[in-house]
């Protein structure tokens, strides 16, 4: 087997710039998704069932079926209600959000309910209500538990944005697929794919390794 | 000062407090003893109402707590509670974890806030371990500043849900002498306990509670002395 040199090099510039999108893209996504996630998992944490509702179908349609459905079914079916042409961006952003908030929520959840109930308790012995205990007293504790998992979802999110390149959204994969299709090379564009995504997400790890142990000894 | 009246509290089909009435009068200390599960946390719990309540009332200063339209962050604002396990905050150093509810609940300066936080340490002889975290303190210190958290809020009466149960035998005497103090200075106090010396010598009264009633309430002299229910009596005899 040859390696063609020649084919990396000219897709670098593109490869590279897909890049920059595939970053924007898990960026925007644990960001948004962080926002929604909090909110979403308050309400399926209140005490009433009539509101959880909606919260609990939401996080079970968005972790029970998979992140390649949801996109086609967002970009074709969702957007074009709201855009025309529909921009496969927006529609990569929209769904890595949707997505990336269903598993987030499950981690917000999660980190608040393993605070101590006697925190709780304390914080509104003390008069605050029930909004201020949660911001003073269980987020804080709850969001240094968080900050591992959290971590992890922006992995799987990174990885999973390539999907992406299924509408078309011009990231990391779709470079890779348009220069094996224009070259009909296999290996140079793949591999070269693959081993920019492993950078990218063992940079990530040592980051996030980093804000472990600095979280750590606070 | 506080008034319970009929009070009934359920687990589920668990009955835990089967009708609680009793009145506590202002600078008060008073004892709640008995076995473990005969309600004494549970109905201690109720007054700040940490736990509802299903029928009864409770009077604070007034103010029923039973009613749906009183606020009870209100109310709790001038109920200070000490738990078992001190409940401090482990992300705020000592002194954050004084300041906090003064500053967001009473809307105190921070100034005002850390001013009454340290003088509250050095009450319970702290005044060196403002800047430190609980983790680094020892059980009697922490719950000595759990103690100084809830009075920073100038509390017009203190729950104390056996607060000495969680500590090291040798550090009992550090959180009971703190209390013993405040009594002296007139907080109405309710005490749930094991303490029976502290019961004693501190306790205007007694209540002995078992099975979800309050079988007998006296002076701790007639009560420990002079036991009239025979449930009392057996209970006070494993004990003493």
């Amino acid at each position: 087997m040859d390696i063609r040199f020649d084919v990396i090099q000219d897709y670098l510039p593109y490869f590279l710039q897909g890049m920059g999108l595939t970053i924007g893209l898990s960026l925007i996504g644990i960001l948004m998704g962080s926002v929604m996630g909090l909110f979403i998992a308050l309400g399926k944490m209140t005490r009433f069932k009539v509101i959880q509702f909606p919260f609990i179908w939401y996080i079970n349609f968005f972790r029970g079926t998979p992140l390649f459905v949801q996109i086609l079914l967002i970009h074709f079916g969702v957007m074009p209600i709201f855009m025309s042409p529909v921009n496969p961006i927006a529609s990569a952003i929209v769904s890595l959000s949707l997505n990336a908030a269903a598993y987030i929520a499950e981690i917000f959840r999660a980190g608040i309910q393993s605070i101590d109930r006697g925190q709780m308790e304390a914080a509104r012995s003390l008069g605050m209500s029930h909004v201020q205990a949660m911001r003073y007293v269980i987020l804080p504790q709850a969001v240094k538990r968080m900050i591992p998992p959290l971590g992890n979802e922006f992995i799987v999110l990174l990885k999973d944005s390539s999907l992406a390149a299924v509408i078309a959204a011009p990231e990391l994969m779709y470079w890779g697929r348009a220069a094996s299709g224009a070259t009909f090379r296999v290996w140079e564009p793949y591999l070269t794919v693959a081993l920019i995504y492993l950078v990218l997400t063992l940079s990530l790890t040592y980051v996030l390794n980093y804000v472990e142990r600095k979280l750590a000894t606070e | 000062m506080i008034q319970v009246q009929n009070l009934k509290k359920s687990f589920g089909s668990l009955e835990v407090l089967k009708d609680i009435s009793v009145n506590i009068k202002p600078q008060e200390v008073v004892v709640v003893i008995g076995p473990s599960g005969s309600g004494k946390s549970t109905f201690l719990r109720c007054i700040n109402k940490l736990e509802s309540f299903e029928e009864g009332h409770i009077y604070i200063d007034g103010v029923d707590i039973a009613d749906k339209k009183t606020n009870i962050n209100k109310v709790r604002e001038d109920v200070g509670m000490v738990f078992q396990q001190f409940n401090l905050f482990p992300h705020k150093t000592v002194i954050e974890n004084i300041m906090l509810s003064p500053m967001k609940v009473r809307k105190w300066s921070e100034e005002k806030a850390r001013q009454k936080g340290m003088e509250l340490l050095s009450k319970v002889g702290l005044g060196d371990k403002a800047d430190v975290y609980p983790d680094s303190l020892s059980g009697g210190q922490k719950q000595r500043v759990a103690i100084a958290r809830a009075l920073a809020m100038e509390p017009k009466v203190m729950l104390f849900d056996e607060p000495t149960s969680a500590l090291d035998p040798e550090m009992v005497g550090e959180v009971l002498g703190v209390m013993k103090q405040l009594a002296k200075e007139g907080m109405t106090m309710i005490v749930v306990t094991h303490e029976m010396g502290f019961a004693r010598e501190v306790g205007d009264r007694v209540l002995f509670m078992d099975g979800g009633y309050i079988v007998e309430e006296n002076k701790p002299k007639e009560l420990f002395g002079n036991p009239q229910h025979e449930r009392t009596k057996a209970f006070l005899s494993k004990i003493l």
